[in-house]
């Protein structure tokens, strides 16, 4: 039987685990997935070529067999360790992040080429073009594909109880071990992470509506009763950037 | 062309005479949303007829094809084609809604071309028009393709059966479409506003192939256009519509030259 | 750090005998994902709400769950009420299953993009329900939702290493035993290189394939 005990004493602290995997990994892709995205755009083509070399090569990365590489292969090549739990953060925040970049450029390009005229007759400057005119406009278009990308990336941090990073996965593990019950255990887990995903969506979709109310665009309403609990914001969108084409719309 | 719904209650509409009434609104009323766009609408087609719906857009015109179409329901009223229900059955004497197969029965008298000609892109010519014969008549392909080409022929493009649609003009497309209408067989034929896409110089090709059908067949039809002259060749009556209802018809010399109602003479004056 | 040759020498029969594996789960779990997202989809326009609910419920949970976890799943508990299955089975069923719940979000795209003139076409013909989907609606979707598609093949790729972690030894699977008995390095550097070297030529296949389709439609 899995007891009280067990979901106290294993799952409590797992699941707290989980959370700041998903936080930590999630904040360092969103800085990657900016700072790669906008390099993409760059005029110069050494640095688009460079750029692009990082995206190619993250996105054709399993983060399992990184995530093993980061903790198993480094010590034995570098002499030097890593704490698992930042090995899976960088691992995971490292793909993510590259798929994120691709979410970056993209909305980075839908802005209008008038916008950044706009913006060299004003005499900003690039990077006060890109913090002032076209990030903030580009933000609403970025936020629906991020909260598929970060579902993705909660999914992503169940990886990380194989290098031995005692998150909720792993305690389910331990207990399905201790208890030899293995359906309401792993039943437990999946619910979980659905009401994880389910919770993070609820936080994009305020996001999105804020984001967007900002730049003066009227605030998405769900219509249907399914719009409003389906997860995913806009079904295809982001998940394009996730797996390889990139070339969405 | 008997068809199993037809049913032994509707004795007239064994007997196709010219006069006997083929389609008939009873009170009809449509909304979408808070408009009203049809109400209470009440008007029949007799066997043979053209009857030419004209109006302002937005006045209910392309809802009526629909309706009969069955890509529409009404949300009042009734609709009988050729003396059944089209939407409802009767059961232990009361209406009721009517089920899939009854729809599809009495929806196969009719026929229709649409404004956009929605051929399928992924048959070429033949295929669009050998489609439905084999697959909802039960027709042979043999009998079928014979039977598409005299029919593609008819509309002039015997030289495009092996095309896609894509490889064709707009006012090809559109003919094809009236062909693959025709395979059919319907008694009633919607045309549905069907040279408003077309560029200007394709309507005429397409209009000529219509004029054709219409005085060599006895083929009923119902006609949304915006070609004021062409409803005048093929008419035999014009019902003009606004706001969802029918203010004034007539036969097309007297609706076109002498209007009586204000509202008539206000839209023609726009179109003509 | 020395990069050790013989090393790799050693590791290069398991490798390949993983890549032989990895590719018959890619090659099944994209059969299973292919049909069974096709199922979905067509499933997810029933005109019976008791149809559609479900489905939606059952793809969104599927869709929004780890596929690691959703592998345990299937490996320690479907075998106590139904049969047991070897772990490459279990994994390619789990990443077919997994998988489908993305593949029915490209096929309901696909179907969503087929104009409704095609439908009103089909009803006007009186074209039956299933000729119409089989004649008419999917030729159209599927032609466009295969890039799509092929993204989520490589997608999968990526994924595959996980049934590894139950026990089915494809490539990664085989590195990590390797390593573990011989405390080197090398496999799990070839083996990473390896799917980079797969993905990459691969997305850019799909790429083509894109540009090629928006082309001709």
């Amino acid at each position: 039987m899995m007891t009280e005990g067990m979901f106290t004493n294993y799952f409590l602290p797992g699941i707290w685990i989980t959370i700041q995997v998903t936080v930590f990994s999630a904040l360092l892709a969103v800085v990657v997935a900016f700072v790669i995205g906008t390099l993409r755009t760059s005029r110069l083509w050494i640095v688009r070529f460079l750029s692009g070399i990082y995206f190619e090569l993250f996105r054709g990365t399993s983060s399992l067999v990184l995530m093993f590489w980061l903790v198993f292969a480094v010590p034995l090549m570098f002499r030097w360790q890593f704490v698992p739990m930042y090995a899976g953060v960088l691992a995971l925040g490292l793909t993510y992040g590259a798929y994120g970049s691709e979410v970056v450029r993209g909305a980075l390009a839908a802005v209008p080429a008038a916008q950044r005229e706009a913006g060299v007759a004003l005499g900003f400057t690039k990077f006060q073009r890109l913090r002032r005119i076209e990030i903030p406009q580009a933000w609403p278009e970025m936020v629906p594909p991020f909260n598929n990308l970060l579902i993705e990336l909660l999914k992503g941090t169940a990886l990380v109880s194989t290098i031995m990073v005692a998150d909720m996965t792993y305690a389910a593990n331990l207990v399905r071990i201790g208890s030899n019950e293995s359906a309401p255990v792993y039943t437990l887990l999946l619910v979980l992470y659905f009401v994880f995903a389910f919770v993070l969506t609820r936080g994009m979709r305020v996001l999105e509506r804020h984001a967007k109310s900002r730049i003066g665009q009227a605030p998405p309403r769900g219509d249907s009763l399914w719009s409003r609990l389906t997860l995913r914001s806009n079904a295809g969108e982001g998940t394009g950037a996730l797996t390889a084409g990139g070339t969405s719309r | 062309m008997p068809s199993p719904a037809d049913t032994p209650r509707d004795s007239n509409s064994a007997s196709r005479a010219n006069g006997a009434e083929l389609v008939r609104f009873d009170k009809v009323t449509k909304r979408f949303g808070d408009v009203t766009v049809l109400d209470q609408l009440d008007f029949s087609v007799d066997t043979g007829k053209h009857v030419t719906l004209i109006g302002p857009s937005g006045s209910g015109k392309t809802t009526i094809l629909r309706l009969l179409m069955t890509l529409l329901t009404p949300d009042e009223g009734t609709i009988k084609v050729d003396g059944d229900y089209l939407n409802h059955e009767e059961r232990n004497g009361t209406l009721a809604k009517a089920g899939e197969k009854h729809v599809r029965e009495v929806r196969k008298k009719i026929g229709m071309v649409f404004q956009q000609f929605n051929l399928f892109p992924n048959m070429k010519v033949l295929r669009n028009v050998t489609e439905a014969p084999v697959h909802v008549l039960g027709m042979s392909k043999d009998e079928a393709d014979q039977r598409a080409r005299e029919l593609i022929e008819l509309v002039g493009l015997s030289e495009q059966l092996d095309k896609y649609p894509s490889q064709l003009s707009g006012g090809q497309q559109q003919r094809v479409a009236i062909a693959r209408a025709l395979a059919m067989r319907p008694q009633v034929l919607l045309l549905d506003e069907v040279t408003s896409a077309l560029d200007p110089e394709l309507v005429a090709g397409v209009l000529d192939v219509l004029r054709d059908i219409a005085h060599t067949t006895d083929i009923t039809m119902l006609v949304v256009t915006h070609e004021m002259s062409f409803a005048r060749d093929i008419s035999d009556a014009v019902l003009m519509f606004d706001r969802g209802k029918i203010v004034e018809s007539g036969p097309p010399d007297k609706m076109f030259s002498e209007p009586e109602h204000e509202r008539t003479r206000e839209f023609l004056s726009t179109v003509l | 750090m020395t990069w050790d040759w013989n090393v790799v020498d050693d590791f290069m029969p398991r490798f390949w005998d993983g890549v032989l594996l990895t590719l018959q789960a890619l090659v099944l779990g994209s059969l299973i994902a292919f049909s069974l997202g096709l199922v979905w989809a067509i499933a997810q326009r029933s005109r019976f709400a008791a149809v559609r609910w479900p489905v939606n419920i059952i793809t969104e949970f599927i869709r929004n769950t780890p596929l690691l976890v959703q592998l345990f799943f299937l490996y320690y508990v479907v075998p106590e009420w139904g049969p047991s299955l070897t772990s490459l089975t279990t994994g390619i069923i789990g990443l077919g299953l997994h998988y489908s719940t993305y593949t029915a979000e490209v096929y309901r795209a696909g179907i969503g993009g087929v104009p409704t003139g095609q439908w009103e076409a089909a009803t006007a013909l009186s074209l039956p329900r299933s000729r119409t989907w089989a004649a008419v609606i999917l030729p159209q979707a599927i032609r466009r939702v295969v890039p799509a598609l092929g993204n989520y093949v490589i997608a999968m790729l990526k994924d595959s290493p996980l049934i590894a972690i139950i026990g089915a030894l494809e490539m990664f699977g085989e590195a990590e035993s390797f390593s573990n008995e011989t405390f080197t390095f090398e496999a799990y550097t070839i083996v990473g290189i390896a799917f980079i070297l797969i993905a990459y030529p691969a997305s850019l296949l799909i790429r083509l394939l894109e540009r090629r389709l928006a082309i001709t439609s």
